[in-house]
């Protein structure tokens, strides 16, 4: 009877690319202003993916004006459009939260090329 | 109108989208269509019920009396019976098939299961006391403390004490059905309800 389960959230699930910690992210969330729907993107770097099929959430960090920002998305949440994924990161651990401390050069990611 | 209750089954718990993007916590449960089994009336037996009868089984699963109460009702042997009050306005018809379809998304209903057992609990647990200190040379952490006044000289009936927990009859009240799938003979459910995954479950309308 569990995968009666499993059929109600894979029928739930958006499609997503594929992406992990490090790799920068286009999200692009829908946001009601005014009774108006529009779609407002937010772009930045993937500090974790955490949970499991339809619970999967991702914390993105930008830094707008000096001042670092984190959302977290539900990733098949219907309030978010689309997600893409711009660049793939070569980093060594899934979840990249030394990068909170760091500033400028030292908070660069290598791109991954293979 | 029918009788508004249902056999069902939890199969457990998920999350979905509403119609807002919000997340809502639901419950499944399977609904196979429960079957009018025998009507209790006034007359005959002193009140009024509908017995409802649950999931297929093998004829060779029932005891022989069993076999031939539903056979005598013309129904295929079920797992579980259970009776439920016949409200007023309501018919009843022996062999009458009940489905989902007597409830509505957004309908209030009431669920009564079996709670999950918790096996010999202490006062903390069972009761919700405080406890004591766990620490700065505390030496009792979970007792119960006093059981009453000296002058008694013995234990009032109903203390709270330790003891078995869980294993018990339970109704939530006022659960609303977020989504009923006849296709598939699903009902969901916002928030949780008593007992564990596959344990048997009566939904029925809530009467006030």
């Amino acid at each position: 009877m569990a995968n009666v389960i499993n059929d109600i959230e894979a029928a739930q699930k958006a499609d997503v690319p594929e992406f992990r910690g490090g790799d920068s992210l286009r999200v692009h969330v829908k946001v009601v202003e005014g009774g108006k729907e529009r779609i407002q993107i937010f772009e930045g770097v993937a500090l974790a993916r955490r949970g499991e099929g339809i619970r999967d959430t991702v914390v993105v960090r930008k830094v707008s004006n000096g001042v670092g920002v984190e959302r977290t998305f539900l990733v098949h949440s219907p309030r978010i459009d689309r997600i893409d994924m711009t660049r793939r990161g070569a980093v060594r651990r899934a979840k990249l939260y030394y990068l909170r401390t760091r500033v400028g050069k030292a908070a660069r990611i290598k791109e991954l090329r293979r | 109108m029918s009788v508004q209750a249902i056999l069902g089954k939890k199969v457990g718990m998920t999350q979905i989208f509403d119609e807002g993007g919000r997340v809502v916590p639901v419950t499944v449960i399977a609904v196979e269509p429960s079957v009018v089994t025998q009507v209790k009336s006034l007359e005959t037996d002193g009140y009024s019920a509908a017995q409802i009868g649950y999931e297929d089984v093998k004829d060779s699963r029932l005891t022989r009396p069993e076999q031939g109460h539903l056979a005598k009702a013309g129904v295929r042997p079920k797992r579980f019976l259970r009776e439920v009050a016949i409200q007023d306005g309501e018919t009843v018809t022996v062999g009458q098939e009940l489905r989902a379809d007597i409830f509505a998304a957004g309908e209030k209903v009431q669920i009564t299961g079996t709670s999950k057992g918790k096996g010999f609990a202490g006062v903390m647990k069972r009761h919700g006391f405080h406890g004591a200190e766990m620490t700065h040379g505390s030496m009792i952490h979970r007792k119960p403390m006093s059981a009453g006044a000296t002058d008694a000289a013995r234990v009032f009936k109903g203390t709270k004490r330790p003891g078995r927990m869980g294993n018990e009859r339970v109704t939530q009240q006022g659960l609303k059905v977020v989504q009923v799938d006849l296709d598939r003979n699903l009902l969901l459910v916002r928030g949780a309800i008593p007992g564990a995954n596959g344990g048997l479950v009566l939904i029925s309308k809530a009467h006030h």
